[in-house]
């Protein structure tokens, strides 16, 4: 069984703890610091996950979310993330980030800033687009009626196929869009964010 | 053997104050929206409707940014209501003030004053008031570890980091009850619940989209932390959007242009594509709008307060450029249709 490490456990990082237990991984997840301050969180809210530093959680993940905010983001420390399939589901948010320039370079997608920032991890942009209470009402098995999708980009086709493994069996149907600069179309202001639709309607918006 | 007693139930509207539309089709202008705040309020009371909870904010949409400012007007003309603010931004505020206005309008209103402490969903208030968002989290704790010690009505000593520091002071006016009501509003927030229980306030969800039942979770983890924290168990509320017409149909087709242009300006700012029908319809159908005739909207409601457990529902009105007309129709049906109906629905389980 792989092994999930969600890093950041707001209300985005436990949803997907939970759509990650209800698909069967083994689920780690970490808050800021002492993980003592989020267990009852988890225990209550996503069962069977177990709680953890920041580092267990990437050094023991065989895929790693990030579901922190990011303007946090830069204190995480690179190493724990060398050669792991790291999924981008953070977003830059004005309000709490401040000036996107301030954060961001203004000519990059902010998964290739963080990909930038880990340069030995692999790095998907994915599960970023849809809001939390969207993923978690939406997520369904395969084939049902009126399944939604996951646009996730990336530079690496393997890593594609790894996240859109991850992506199918939480609940939905994965949309490959490309390389990681596509990912500024499922950032704040592009034409997927805050979007929950099926693939054939997600497709068509970023057709 | 003892029965069971139903617990105390508490029905409300809410309002932030949006502006509405005038029988010409034009908007009101700030002033307008408040005093119309004011009257429907009178003829809340007057219809059955326990509680009137204001929303504070700082931006074009939104005519309230100081609730208990039209709470008290309200309060010298109603007798029963709950004056509610729903919510206040502690994090931007001075907690030593936030006590001394809400103990001034309970004076005022003979004990009716309930605060709902909360962060906000809009930031508009940080610089506004001269506050680092970079703080959003440290303000909100500190604070409301302050207030929760302002609220025993006793001389406070306190060494503050982003506050004032206090050496035995004392908070005036006290209330009369010795303890000014106060609830906690979030928004779905793990940590967020669990520091309303280690503070013992009430708690009220603030619930503006997808399905209540994600809620139920969070109600346990609340049920939880209180255990843990050894606190008394306090009753859980929730709040969402709705309107309420004569039939499903009429409804829906009005609500849905008005509903869209508030979330569409919303989302505008915050990078959210437009809201669709289909969207709409879902929400209406299995998410958190009320929208419809009254017993479609009586069983909504009876249903989410059982999914959750909550033994109070503030219904927010007014969403979006509503003309006054449909306001106050709505307000009726509220109180003299649908609470009385979901009433029913919970007596009978």
């Amino acid at each position: 069984m792989q092994t999930i490490g969600i890093i950041g456990a707001g209300k985005l990082g436990i949803t997907l703890a939970q759509l990650a237990v209800r698909a069967g991984y083994q689920v780690l997840i970490s808050g800021s610091g002492d993980p003592g301050k989020i267990r009852l969180a988890v225990d209550v809210l996503a069962p069977g996950a177990v709680s953890a530093r920041s580092q267990e959680v990437a050094e023991s993940a065989d895929i790693i979310i990030l579901a922190l905010p990011l303007g946090k983001f830069h204190q995480l420390a690179p190493q724990y993330f060398a050669d792991k399939l790291v999924i981008d589901a953070m977003n830059y948010w004005w309000e709490v980030d401040g000036p996107r320039s301030d954060i961001l370079p203004d000519d990059q997608s902010s998964s290739e800033y963080v990909q930038a920032l880990l340069p030995a991890a692999h790095v998907i942009k994915a599960l970023s687009h849809m809001g939390y209470h969207d993923l978690y009402d939406e997520a369904r098995g395969k084939d049902l009626p009126g399944r939604k999708a996951i646009a996730l980009a990336g530079d690496n086709t393997a890593d594609i196929a790894a996240a859109s493994e991850l992506i199918d069996s939480l609940g939905f149907d994965p949309l490959p869009i490309g390389q990681l600069a596509a990912g500024r179309k499922l950032e704040p202001g592009g034409p997927a964010f805050g979007v929950d639709e099926n693939i054939q309607a997600l497709r068509q918006l970023l057709g | 053997m003892k029965k069971d007693t139903q617990p105390e139930y508490i029905f409300g509207l809410d309002s932030f104050g949006d502006l509405a539309a005038k029988k010409d089709g034009t908007m009101t202008n700030y002033a307008e929206a408040i005093r119309l705040v004011i009257k429907e309020s009178v003829l809340a009371e007057k219809v059955g409707i326990d509680a009137i909870t204001l929303g504070e904010h700082h931006r074009a949409d939104f005519a309230i940014s100081s609730p208990e400012m039209v709470l008290a007007a309200i309060a010298s003309k109603t007798k029963r209501i709950k004056l509610a603010s729903g919510v206040t931004v502690l994090s931007s505020d001075d907690p030593v003030r936030v006590f001394e206005r809400f103990s001034t309008l309970d004076a005022v209103s003979g004990g009716r004053a309930q605060i709902i402490l909360g962060r906000g969903s809009f930031t508009e208030s940080f610089p506004l008031f001269g506050y680092d968002l970079r703080d959003y989290e440290e303000l909100f704790e500190e604070k409301i570890e302050l207030f929760s010690k302002i609220l025993k009505e006793e001389p406070v000593s306190w060494q503050g980091t982003h506050t004032q520091s206090l050496d035995a002071a004392d908070i005036f006016p006290k209330t009369e009850s010795g303890k000014l009501e106060t609830l906690v509003g979030v928004g779905g927030s793990p940590q967020s619940v669990i520091r309303a229980a280690a503070y013992d306030f009430p708690l009220m969800f603030a619930i503006i989209g997808g399905s209540p039942e994600r809620f139920t979770p969070y109600a346990d983890l609340y049920k939880r932390a209180v255990a843990e924290f050894g606190r008394t168990p306090h009753p859980i509320g929730m709040h969402s959007p709705g309107f309420i017409a004569d039939t499903d149909e009429e409804a829906i087709k009005l609500a849905f242009p008005w509903f869209k242009e508030q979330m569409d300006r919303v989302g505008k700012t915050r990078g959210w594509a437009p809201m669709s029908r289909e969207h709409f319809l879902g929400e209406v159908k299995h998410g958190s709008m009320y929208v419809g005739a009254p017993e479609t909207v009586a069983q909504k409601i009876a249903a989410a307060m059982k999914a959750i457990g909550a033994t109070r529902f503030d219904l927010v009105y007014g969403f979006g450029p509503v003309p006054i007309k449909a306001r106050q129709r709505m307000i009726e049906l509220y109180g003299t249709k649908v609470i009385p109906r979901v009433r029913e629905l919970l007596a009978g389980n």
